[in-house]
């Protein structure tokens, strides 16, 4: 077989050890989807009110924040399901059966291939958990099937770039306790963008990094799939940001394992 | 057959981590089909050596040959032939055996069919099939080894390394790894083995080498070991008292046993000495009842030898 074929059957067995992880331990995707749906309701429940009025649209108020909060949810989820596979990673590194797997000649990037297309199907999982939630407390998407698609693309990508920057971080950063600490701010992330408010409502400074951080184009980029509301350039940058974050996520990630593989 | 051609050659094997030196010029070599056992202390760089030996760690400096491959520049050629049992068992809790054993069967790239075959067989070999379906957090430390050792023996390794592979088993679970050890040594398999007990050495190895701080103290097999120390002794009974008398007056040094009628005489254990005092005493018509030698065991060996008999005799104030 060739190094290709043995590098997409190695990944392949390894993606299925992760997916028996995640059906064996249902609990996990649900408390990754738990966070952000918690805070979906209380943004809809308790700031709902006050911040759609301040969006100056026709509805306003509760029913008009709960289409614009909910990108930004969403983007959440998706960035505490790429903090949980950096946890999952640090934890399965100190376990003996990935010194096991060094000893065996299996392709270098195969269980942190594993890792990050489990983590993915997780997202997608909590996600749609999310976006269930939203629909029930009164989210009403107009997307067509186009749409959906390009909505699950996206997901998709972003979800891909997070995750392997976040599992770069957690194979770097040494010890389980620091790979749950270390990707925390990208959770917070969507909150320093336009995931809740515009970004025309902050002040200068913190506008003008809202305005060019990745997950604004993203969140834009979700919102116009999902709403209606006009995308621009926004889908292009946020391709942009994920396929630039998913190769240094990547590469260094690669590069994280190897050396913790040959010291 | 054509002589045996080395499984694991190494010499000057040089390891430090920063200021420390682990692993201070070490030569081996292992004949094919052999079992090998590197004995020593804790931290006297044993699972260093199994680490760099399976390509888990790389060396500073020294020529390795593991199966004929240097693991520096073809490490897969060497994974590809070994198979490795660490002391912390590699099994993946969250799966069942059955599980981890198919894990283990993918990324040795079997078919479908052989995969299954060789789990089937494998669960039976090692009296595993009625847990076959348990996830493998709830197995015992007995069955998780010899899953672990199954695992190991999913790709047929020609070359396997047992780090501890009995450390933490009862006697019966420890025995019977051993049973399958020496099963596969009849297969051809070469074992590469580290152990703190001596008696698995001794049972199970064809060579031991002694490891401490970094060095290798001492290289044979376990009878040469046992002659390279002094305690060896032989032990003459004698029908009555007078005979035991008149041979313990005659051999300076002799500790005398009145109540068994017997007398220690040192001795470093060869036939030229055990010649020497039976000829010394059928000069003198000293008739001896039975003679049997007592060579220092293992365990005198390994303390002699690592330097850990200081520590032992310290008094407790």
């Amino acid at each position: 077989m060739s190094s290709l074929a043995h590098t997409t059957s190695d990944s392949w067995t390894m993606l299925r050890r992760n997916l028996l992880h995640m059906l064996r331990y249902p609990s996990v995707t649900v408390i990754l989807a738990g966070m952000p749906v918690i805070f979906l309701l209380l943004f809809v429940y308790v700031f709902g009110g006050t911040l759609g009025a301040g969006l100056g649209g026709v509805s306003g108020g509760r029913a008009q924040y709960v289409e614009y909060v909910t990108p930004g949810i969403v983007l959440m989820a998706v960035a505490a399901a790429a903090q949980g596979a950096a946890l999952s990673v640090a934890m399965d590194m100190t376990e003996g059966i990935v010194a096991r797997f060094r000893t065996m000649a299996i392709s270098r990037a195969a269980v942190l291939t594993g890792h990050v297309v489990g983590s993915i199907v997780q997202t997608m999982i909590a996600v749609g958990i999310v976006l269930g939630v939203a629909v029930l407390v009164g989210f009403r998407p107009t997307a067509g099937p186009v749409e959906w698609l390009g909505t699950v693309g996206m997901v998709a990508l972003v979800a891909l770039a997070l995750t392997w920057l976040c599992v770069a971080l957690g194979m770097a950063s040494g010890s389980v306790e620091n790979a749950s600490n270390v990707p925390m701010p990208l959770v917070l992330l969507p909150f320093f963008g336009s995931g809740f408010v515009p970004t025309e409502s902050l002040p200068g400074g913190l506008r003008w990094f809202a305005e060019y951080q990745p997950f604004t184009p993203v969140t834009e980029t979700l919102r116009g799939l999902l709403t209606g509301t006009p995308i621009g350039n926004s889908g292009l940058v946020a391709v942009l940001w994920c396929v630039g974050i998913a190769t240094v996520g990547y590469f260094w990630a690669r590069a994280a394992y190897h050396r913790a593989s040959v010291r | 057959m054509t002589t045996p051609s080395s499984a694991i050659a190494v010499t000057g094997l040089r390891k430090s981590f920063s200021t420390h030196v682990v692993l201070d010029g070490i030569d081996l070599d292992v004949p094919e089909g052999t079992v090998f056992a590197l004995l020593g202390p804790n931290g006297a760089g044993k699972t260093t050596t199994v680490q760099i030996l399976s390509t888990l760690l790389a060396a500073d400096g020294g020529e390795l040959r593991i199966a004929g491959h240097d693991p520096t520049r073809h490490p897969d050629r060497v994974r590809a032939a070994i198979g490795v049992t660490g002391q912390f068992s590699a099994v993946d809790n969250l799966l069942t055996g059955e599980e981890n054993l198919r894990l283990m069967a993918h990324l040795r790239h079997l078919g479908r069919r052989a995969a299954r075959d060789r789990v089937t067989e494998l669960l039976d070999r090692f009296d595993l099939v009625d847990a076959a379906r348990k996830l493998v957090s709830t197995y015992s430390g007995g069955m998780r080894r010899r899953l672990d050792l199954a695992m190991t023996l999913v790709g047929e390794p020609r070359i396997i390394f047992l780090d501890e592979p009995t450390t933490g088993l009862d006697p019966r679970s420890r025995r019977t790894m051993w049973r399958i050890v020496r099963d596969l040594v009849a297969d051809g398999v070469t074992i590469f083995l580290t152990t703190q007990y001596l008696e698995e050495a001794d049972q199970l190895a064809n060579r031991i080498a002694v490891l401490d701080g970094g060095r290798l103290v001492a290289e044979g097999t376990a009878d040469e070991l046992k002659r390279m120390i002094p305690g060896g002794h032989v032990r003459l009974r004698f029908a009555d008292l007078f005979l035991l008398d008149a041979a313990a007056r005659r051999l300076v040094g002799s500790v005398r046993d009145d109540d068994a009628l017997a007398l220690q005489v040192p001795t470093d254990g060869s036939v030229r000495d055990l010649r020497a005092l039976l000829a010394r005493l059928d000069g003198e018509s000293i008739e001896v009842d039975t003679l049997s030698v007592h060579t220092p065991d293992l365990d005198d060996v390994f303390l002699a030898l690592t330097g850990q008999a200081k520590q032992e005799q310290e008094t407790v104030r």
